[in-house]
């Protein structure tokens, strides 16, 4: 039966394995914890997961699998159906009442509601629809809505239904969704090329030795500089228009990337590359760098990363003179081309979600100029990008 | 049957912590402890060797800690030095190996709590190093040809503030637990620890407040209960009555001596701003 626990959370993409279920196995022989799901689910938790990132695909997994166990043991523990619906009717207003006896009273509620919970499991996100509007919703008390209803807090007689795991309170924590600063930084570091340079400040034991010997038996002391972060990197981030609603999301990554790499140049442009970057957001046309004089400057060791949400019309990519700006001679489709060639180790990163990329045009546009390097600016698209940077050409 | 951790007299430990620290116990797995700052990682060590009456050994780990000094260092300079001054120690290279932390954890004659303090502030490649010295209890002195094996399995707490990621070889190894931010409960419950007779309206009050500040949005640094112990602290020498903190409307005062709970300038920028709108509407 362990074992099929053990394949429901590899199916949930929990990342378990065959070491850590043995280590449970055994603190299960070792009478760690009594007869007692509750304190099965903590030890199973603390043995087989590392990553609080991974408690909430953890918990939805325990929930499958209990449930499981309940349809073949019998029906220990309903949803407090009754509860629910106590509750509900306190806080809905007659229209509300109403409108859910439309769609076809409770327990056809109830039914969909069901239906959209496993819906719901499978994409994780995106279940705002109807459900969970402000608490008032019924579906609120199944953590949909954190400002729901959280039936695990009140004393009802049912209460055993409703396990730690169905609250889901780690949700928050899924790695797909948040980006700090801090996460920024741990996916950024992927990028590090280490080299000696700067002051001889480490003592070097091997030449040392190697120098005394030499040096007739006198000890002569030798120091080399330590190792440091030696990755260049180039950034040209989008700014203004389409761009604003993600201000924050780019003044995280732009912070993180800073305090991470000593040689980080960076500079700005809208929508597209034409001929020219600003130095400084405010400044625009007062300090600008010519694009050609940007390749020449920065050499091919650099490693270059647009930020930008790629949405635009496509004449802004396609045609001479499709600047909003100003009239450019060549298209930002040649510039793109241009840059890309010259640094072959460059990537795209796209702070709109990336399943609502196939609704722009110009996004598949740039990501086909970019060779399928574009990423979305979450964690996970954080981490691939910092992979394909490490590598030359386009993306298999 | 192996001891048992129950909390103590001055630390609140949850029940799913005390269950993963017990765990740990029983199977001599590491337990690496992740949770906010502030929410008392490095504490639970010191509480668990105090509890159990072990020796606790601290590691605490800088950036430029190597894995290496955390089980022996050879000190060539000194050993350069001796022979330059023709000293007889010199020719027994024993002489010049200084044992580091996990070292002295594995020839305790006693089992002892050893307490590797936030390894994510080491370099990334750091855990790894410590990979087979952590599983097997065992490591091999080049220098002077001999294995050095743990007479009795330390007790391992690893804490970890999330800094940089760590291995999956090493998290394979360790037993796992997240300390979460306590509820209003718990919270109270460590306060009484800390302040033991605390009045009962002040408690009430500063907690309300307290939640009230944590659930700013937009703030950099939430917080946390250390936060929160030093500023019931200041409170308590202050004299602050339980009135001066409470309000009808919790968005619109400032909470007195706020600079304890928040400690980041844009912080309280943030905060007073919002609080001082809020007056206006």
């Amino acid at each position: 039966m362990l074992s099929q626990f053990f394949f429901t959370l590899r199916e949930h993409q929990v990342p378990v394995t065959i070491p850590e279920y043995l280590t449970l196995l055994e603190a299960l022989k070792g009478d760690v914890i009594g007869p007692n799901i509750d304190e099965f689910y903590l030890l199973a938790r603390s043995a087989l997961v590392k990553d609080e990132t991974h408690f909430d695909k953890f918990d939805r997994a325990f929930a499958a699998f209990y449930r499981g166990v309940e349809a073949a043991t019998g029906p220990s523990h309903e949803i407090p159906l009754e509860w629910l619906r106590k509750q509900a009717e306190l806080n809905l207003s007659a229209e509300e009442k109403a409108l859910i006896e439309s769609l076809g009273g409770w327990d056809e509620l109830m039914k969909r509601f069901r239906e959209r919970l496993e819906e719901q499991k499978e994409r994780h996100e995106g279940g705002k629809k109807w459900i969970g509007t402000a608490g008032k919703s019924p579906f609120g008390a199944y953590g949909f809505n954190p400002e729901g209803i959280r039936i695990g807090q009140q004393e009802s007689r049912n209460r055993s239904a409703v396990k730690v795991w169905d609250a889901r309170e780690f949700r928050n924590l899924d790695g797909d969704v948040q980006l700090g600063t801090r996460n920024l930084k741990v996916a950024l570091r992927r990028l590090r090329r280490f080299a000696r340079e700067g002051a001889a400040s480490e003592l070097d034991l091997d030449s040392t030795i190697d120098h005394t010997a030499r040096n007739a038996g006198l000890l002569d002391l030798q120091l080399r500089p330590e190792r440091h972060n030696a990755v260049k990197v180039l950034l040209l981030l989008d700014i203004g228009g389409s761009m604003d609603e993600h201000s924050r999301l780019c003044s995280e990554l732009f912070s993180a990337a800073r305090a991470e790499f000593r040689h980080l140049e960076f500079f700005y442009f809208h929508n597209c590359v034409y001929d020219h970057v600003w130095n400084d957001n405010r400044r625009r046309h007062g300090a600008r760098t010519a694009t050609w004089d940007l390749m020449h400057r920065f050499n091919a060791d650099y490693r270059l990363i647009f930020v930008g949400d790629a949405t635009m019309s496509p004449f802004e990519i396609l045609r001479p003179g499709g600047s909003l700006e100003y009239m450019n001679e060549d298209a930002g489709a040649d510039w793109l081309q241009r840059l890309t060639d010259v640094y072959q180790r460059s990537i795209w990163l796209n702070p709109t979600p990336e399943e609502n990329w196939g609704y722009h045009y110009t996004i598949g546009v740039i990501r086909d100029l970019m060779g399928g390097r574009m990423f979305p600016l979450t964690l996970d698209g954080l981490e691939r990008g910092m992979r394909a940077l490490a590598r030359k050409g386009p993306l298999l | 049957m192996s001891p048992r951790f129950t909390g103590s007299k001055t630390y609140v430990a949850t029940d799913d912590l005390r269950l993963s620290v017990n765990a740990a116990i029983t199977l001599g797995r590491p337990l690496l402890i992740k949770g906010e700052p502030g929410t008392g990682k490095t504490r639970l060590a010191e509480e668990v060797a105090r509890g159990l009456g072990m020796p606790l050994l601290e590691w605490h780990i800088k950036s430029t800690t190597k894995a290496q000094q955390g089980l022996y260092e050879y000190d060539a300079v000194s050993r350069l030095r001796d022979s330059q001054l023709g000293d007889p120690k010199v020719h027994d290279i024993a002489n010049y190996i200084v044992p580091g932390m996990l070292w002295q954890a594995f020839e305790s004659d006693t089992p002892v709590v050893l307490l590797i303090d936030e390894i994510d502030k080491a370099d990334i490649e750091f855990p790894n190093d410590l990979l087979r010295e952590l599983d097997r209890m065992e490591f091999y002195v080049y220098e002077t040809r001999q294995l050095i094996r743990a007479k009795q399995r330390p007790l391992v707490f690893i804490t970890s503030n999330n800094e940089k990621d760590l291995p999956d070889a090493f998290l394979r190894r360790c037993f796992f637990h997240y300390i979460r931010f306590p509820d209003k409960e718990t919270m109270e419950q460590i306060v009484e620890v800390h302040y033991p007779g605390i009045k009962k309206a002040l408690l009430r009050e500063a907690l309300e407040a307290f939640f009230a500040v944590r659930e700013v949005p937009g703030l950099k640094k939430k917080p946390s209960t250390s936060e929160l112990l030093d500023w019931l602290k200041l409170l308590l020498a202050e004299d602050i009555p339980p009135e001066a903190l409470r309000t009808d409307d919790r968005k619109s005062i400032i909470p007195p001596l706020h600079g304890a709970l928040l400690k980041n300038e844009q912080d309280v920028h943030l905060f007073e701003r919002l609080v001082f709108m809020s007056r206006r509407s």
